[in-house]
């Protein structure tokens, strides 16, 4: 059979290559690569993709855009601002929205890209907490994932100031504000930035540098380190008929992975270019050039920096002057505690939760977040704490659109922030554990048919029909025999486990109970859905299996270092 | 011949001081009740005492019962003395007065009389305590304005309040400053004379007339133009574009994701 | 000479892949077919049954309609695309309505080029393609312990060898000379700019400065300034083009009616019941500009810090810890508001050397 030109071209470039490379091996095997396949898992790539469009339209931006703060008087089409002193920077802007061509769409899809990277890095986050993906192996991505978003925050923050505009011009003040009132360094910090005085001539200039190459060239090493890790280990999946800890069940990276993945890039790039068509994004003309004794109702940052502007607005009056010194909390707290609460506690929930269940096996089957009661309870108060100061932060605009007085709101916000988590918390909880009993109980008596019999005895019954291979195997993932904490709390000898003596162990143990908190399912797959409703189940997902498994019964664990894992196996 | 003449001197003396003495009072009285704008009144002519009487006639019963019946004021609603003719076109004009149901602020209603009617009960309460006039067709007229001192006036004086292009904003205790996509440009410069509700006041020799025709026509010519980037989502800023950033962008997304990866059944 | 053909041989097609690493099948797909490389053609005789992935989707009627959609899909994007290329070259900007056009023109082309691309590939992947769902394993990712003890032996040996273990001499020394060495990229970076010294305490108001209204940049009498309820922007003489001194130095004058101002208001430092304060709010800087006559309040938008303007800007609400300035008012000869001094304390947000 004779070949076709593209075959032996094909062909002629591979043997170019691979007498080169010799990559026929790797990159057999990277075509082979199985990738997992679930709606949740394109949300990382949204952001990836979107970092793309990023870099593209922010090149072109580049190319018109003079990061200068030199005054000149404006000169060009746009009427209202004719005869007003601007920055360069500002005029510059002006001109690529109404002087270069596609200007305008470039810089709104860029805008609108950013909002898009910072909206699906939180959803992704949320989708890796919720489904406890951030466990070992990926405790490190998860950490990169934590720098890449704060990264986002200032990247974003920085270049929505490059135009230097009378809105984010009160923004950069802020910035400096806050600065200021940092303790020791506050006032140096804010010379050095600035150059001296606010807001002096140099910070346009700066945070040119730092947005177009500094915070770039780190998030794309980043990136790469993180997708790396993703390939490298594996994605994970989710639980269902045939996936184990031991496999990865999939279509191939080619053709089928890499024809997704490429459809969902121009998904993203032409989702951003209708709402760059149709939803006007910072119109920088109408708010006019900064000017430092100005300012609009309304001055908010982009959204992702909202729970910060929150913070700042919730909080009361409290400051210190003690000896000649000022301690200014009512402005470092609100912008150090919140974000730091969330970010540090997020950096270290995977170790702490290691630590408290013991539990150092790897992980490769997601959790449903149902099963994980108190992690997800834990993560919707977080969400919560976010949400309330978020709101709080758009507080005029909600005023002003639904007529509620602002100050009522600030006060409402003051105690939402602290009891909304609380509520949240509990009442995701309850919601967990309610839909784990759910499921037990479906695992136990069966999905309903609708047909009813009549007994001998004169009683109606309905038939139910056993749960189907596919779906048992989805409610009982990790919900059977999976091994506790340390083993038993003593042995024979009444000997106490090791990691559960002491004070910090007695709270070890205690945190592993309600962290592990959940519905038992006995392993012949009948459930203890009735009865009492805590009950001193396991959340945690199978062992890894020592060997292949068919079906949904994990096997005993097998031999792992660190080892206070007890035998404890199936129940 | 000294003595007859000086009788006559005197006489003549007497009527040049009483009449020199009329004219200053006039002159004082017209700068005080005129120190917040120009002379000209809306009706050419300025208003006749028909016109008064109707006023009267109208504020007696529409407005009397909060105002007091000369317009003092009672605790249901401020005096109205020197507040001008002004004040009363604004107020009448926007619909705000009447006033219906007292809450933090009047809010822009449908209006319940017609001009002359409102110029009426103006010259009326003109007439009782003077203030500042109704601006002519020509001190509100866009044409010809510095179109940059009036970006530059409406962002230092106006913004803060109002919003960058007008849309409105939040004050304290439910009181808010409206939009001004339907305020007329005599009712924004009777705004800015007279210092509406929590208004402040911007006179005419703080912010001078042509001062404030520049920023009428910045106000008109922003909120008439169009939005090249598409919708404007409220001209509200950052807010209302995180919201479409996550409801637009991202939960469509998720509904692609979701077909993308959704399992097809097999034929 | 020898060719390469010789020296380093083409892989042999048939060579497997380690059996932990060939994906496994689970029931119901066929097993792997033998691994082929793109060197070297298939062998003609090699049809077996066997695929690693099917050929054929398994609806082919199914399929062949799926063709058309995407072809035609391809096909709009397309001529979207030339219509970008074409509202680009054809439609001017510069003016609102034309870029609005042109926006609308480029953004629509732009959204139907990518978006009908992105659909034809999806209906390609999923009506086209033949379903698929391989398996293949994990092996832990921990390394096996002959690994580990091979790379702590290489690791230790190389330790050894390089003699910075048994070394101590050199180790310190070495050591001694990197820590300058990092700490002098941060030294350098001291010119970033000067010490804040004690310029936060003041601001360009002196004695005798006149205010003027922000914007025409005229000074203003009292007579002016006369009706109670009015509110306005100054900038001190000379410097209303100076951002650097806005920053700190714009300031706002409120008149008041007989009676109205209360201590602490300085009423010394006020003219005919007319106050001034700083416009540089005291939580984080904004210009704190919302001034309601009714109330008294001077609001910051940002923040919603308030502060009551009767009686020295003390704070009534919101998370400013400190009341506005006040700046001291007089006349200058000529009858027209100026300064008579600096602010009596630093305006702006608090600072740690502010005491």
């Amino acid at each position: 059979m004779t070949k076709s030109k593209t075959t032996e071209a094909l062909e002629d470039t591979g043997r170019f290559l691979d007498d080169r490379l010799r990559a026929a091996r790797a990159v057999r095997s990277a075509l082979r690569k199985l990738y997992p396949d679930h709606w949740t898992f394109l949300l990382g790539e949204i952001a990836l993709y979107s970092f793309v469009i990023l870099l593209l339209t922010g090149t072109f931006l580049t190319f018109f855009f003079q990061p200068s703060m030199s005054e000149v008087i404006y000169h060009g089409i746009y009427t209202p601002l004719r005869g007003v002193r601007m920055s360069e920077a500002y005029a510059s802007t002006l001109n690529i929205s109404f002087d270069v061509r596609g200007g305008l769409l470039m810089r709104q899809i860029h805008h609108w890209a950013a909002l898009l990277f910072m909206a699906a890095i939180f959803v992704h986050m949320l989708r890796i907490f919720f489904t406890g993906a951030y466990r070992k192996p990926r405790e490190l991505n998860w950490l990169i994932g934590i720098v890449l978003f704060t990264l986002g925050l200032v990247e974003g923050l920085f270049g929505y100031s490059l135009p230097d505009d009378l809105l984010s011009g009160t923004g950069l003040k802020i910035t400096q504000g806050v600065l200021e009132t940092i303790p020791i360094v506050g006032t140096y910090a804010s010379f050095f930035l600035f150059g001296g005085e606010y807001p002096g001539n140099l910070i346009i200039p700066r945070l040119y540098v730092i947005h177009v190459l500094l915070i770039p060239a780190l998030l794309l090493g980043l990136i790469s380190a993180h997708l790396f890790f993703m390939y490298h280990q594996k994605h994970t999946q989710m639980p269902s008929k045939g996936r184990t800890e031991r496999n990865v069940v999939g279509a191939p990276a080619y053709p089928y992975f890499a024809a997704k993945t490429s459809a969902f890039f121009l998904f993203i790039f032409a989702v951003l270019a209708l709402m760059s068509t149709f939803a006007q994004i910072n119109p920088i003309w109408l708010y006019g050039p900064y000017n430092p004794s100005a300012i609009t109702a309304g001055s908010q940052p982009d959204f992702y920096l909202g729970p910060l502007e929150g913070a700042l607005r919730i909080m009361p009056a409290w400051e210190w002057n003690v000896f000649g010194h000022t301690f200014a909390f009512n402005v470092f707290i609100p912008a150090l505690v919140p974000l730091g609460i969330i970010f540090t506690g997020a950096a270290l929930w995977p170790f702490l939760e290691q630590w408290i269940t013991g539990d150092r096996r790897e992980h490769h089957v997601n959790d449903r977040p149902r099963n994980a009661a108190t992690r997800t309870a834990i993560g919707m108060a977080a969400v919560t704490f976010w949400g309330v100061l978020w709101l709080e932060g758009a507080n005029d605009v909600i005023a002003d659109q639904l007529q509620i007085p602002l100050f009522t709101l600030t006060w409402i916000a003051r105690f939402a922030v602290i009891l909304g988590p609380i509520i949240a918390y509990w009442v995701t909880k309850r919601i967990c554990l309610g839909l784990q009993r759910k499921d037990a109980h479906l695992l136990e008596h069966g999905v309903e048919t609708g047909i009813i019999r009549q007994l001998p005895s004169g009683e109606y019954v309905e038939l139910t029909k056993p749960v189907d291979e596919d779906k048992r195997a989805v409610l009982e993932y990790g919900r059977v025999g999976a091994p506790q904490l340390t083993g038993p709390p003593t042995d024979a000898d009444e000997v106490p486990a090791p990691g559960t003596r002491g004070p910090l162990g007695r709270m070890r143990t205690r945190l592993d109970r309600v962290i592990t908190e959940g519905i038992p399912i006995e392993a012949d797959g009948h459930g203890n859905g009735h009865g009492d409703g805590h009950g001193n189940g396991h959340g945690s997902p199978a062992a890894v299996t020592a060997g292949e498994q068919e079906g949904a019964q994990p096997a005993e664990p097998g031999p792992e270092p660190g080892g206070t894992d007890g035998e404890d196996a199936a129940r | 011949m000294s003595g007859i003449k000086r009788p006559r001197r005197q006489r003549a003396g007497r009527y040049t001081v009483l009449m020199l003495g009329l004219a200053a009072t006039g002159l004082v009285y017209a700068a005080v009740t005129g120190a917040g704008g120009a002379a000209s009144a809306a009706t050419p002519g300025g208003p006749s005492p028909a016109d008064i009487a109707q006023g009267k006639a109208i504020f007696a019963d529409t407005c009397s019962s909060c105002h007091g019946m000369n317009a003092q004021g009672t605790a249901a609603g401020p005096s109205l003395m020197g507040v001008g003719a002004a004040a009363v076109d604004f107020q009448m004009s926007t619909g705000r007065m009447p006033g219906k149901d007292f809450d933090a602020e009047m809010p822009r209603k449908p209006v319940t009389f017609t001009t002359e009617q409102i110029h009426q009960v103006a010259a009326y309460i003109s007439f009782l305590g003077g203030g500042p006039a109704i601006p002519s067709a020509a001190m509100v007229d866009p044409a010809g304005a510095d179109l940059a001192l009036g970006q530059q006036l409406f962002i230092t004086n106006c913004a803060q309040c109002h919003n960058f292009a007008g849309a409105g904003g939040a004050l304290t205790y439910g009181k808010y400053a409206p939009a001004l996509t339907h305020s007329t440009p005599t009712q924004i410069y009777e705004a800015m004379l007279t210092g509406p509700e929590a208004m402040p006041v911007f006179s005419d020799t703080t912010v001078t007339p042509a001062q404030k025709r520049d920023i009428i026509a910045h106000i008109t010519t922003v909120r008439a133009e169009p939005n090249p980037g598409g919708f404007s989502l409220g001209r509200v800023g950052p807010v209302t574009e995180g919201l479409v950033a996550f409801l637009g962008g991202i939960a469509f997304l998720v509904f692609v994701a979701i077909w993308i990866t959704m399992k097809r059944r097999e034929a | 000479m020898q060719g390469s053909g010789e020296q380093f041989p083409p892989a042999d097609g048939a060579e497997e892949l380690p059996e932990s690493r060939a994906p496994h099948r689970v029931v119901g797909t066929p097993p792997p077919a033998r691994a082929r490389t793109l060197l070297e053609a298939p062998p003609q005789e090699d049809r077996r049954p066997e695929r690693w992935l099917p050929a054929e989707p398994s609806n082919l009627d199914q399929a062949k309609r799926a063709e058309r959609l995407v072809a035609a899909l391809f096909i709009l994007s397309m001529l979207a695309s030339i219509g970008f290329v074409a509202a680009y070259v054809g439609l001017e900007v510069h003016s609102v309505v034309a870029t609005q056009r042109s926006n609308l023109a480029l953004g629509v082309s732009m959204s139907v080029a990518f978006g009908a691309l992105a659909v034809g590939v999806v209906i390609w992947v999923r009506y086209l393609m033949p379903k698929v769902e391989l398996t293949e394993e994990r092996k832990p990712l921990a390394s096996s312990p002959k690994d580990r003890a091979e790379f702590d032996k290489d690791f230790t040996e190389g330790a050894e060898a390089s003699g910075f273990v048994k070394r101590p001499l050199l180790r310190r020394t070495l050591i001694a000379a990197s820590v300058p060495l990092a700490v002098a990229p941060l030294v350098i970076l001291r010119d970033l700019g000067p010490l804040p010294g004690t310029s936060l305490r003041h601001t360009v108001w002196r004695k005798g400065l006149r205010l003027l209204v922000f914007g025409p940049n005229t000074p203003l009498r009292p007579a002016d300034f006369a009706i109670p309820g009015q509110m306005i922007t100054v900038v001190p003489d000379g410097y209303q083009d100076n951002l650097d001194a806005l920053a700190k130095a714009a300031t706002i004058i409120i008149k008041f009616g007989p009676g109205q101002l209360r201590p602490p208001t300085v009423m010394n430092w006020t003219v005919d019941g007319i106050v001034a304060y700083s416009k540089i709010c005291t939580h984080v800087g904004c210009p704190v500009a919302l001034y309601e006559q009714t109330t008294h309040n001077i609001l910051c938008p940002c923040h919603q810090s308030t502060f009551d303007a009767t009686r020295g800007a003390k704070v009534i609400f919101g998370p400013a810890a400190r009341p506005l300035p006040q700046l001291p008012l007089g006349t200058d000869a000529e009858g027209f508001l100026v300064a008579t001094s600096d602010y009596h304390e630093p305006v702006g947000p608090s600072f740690w050397e502010r005491g």
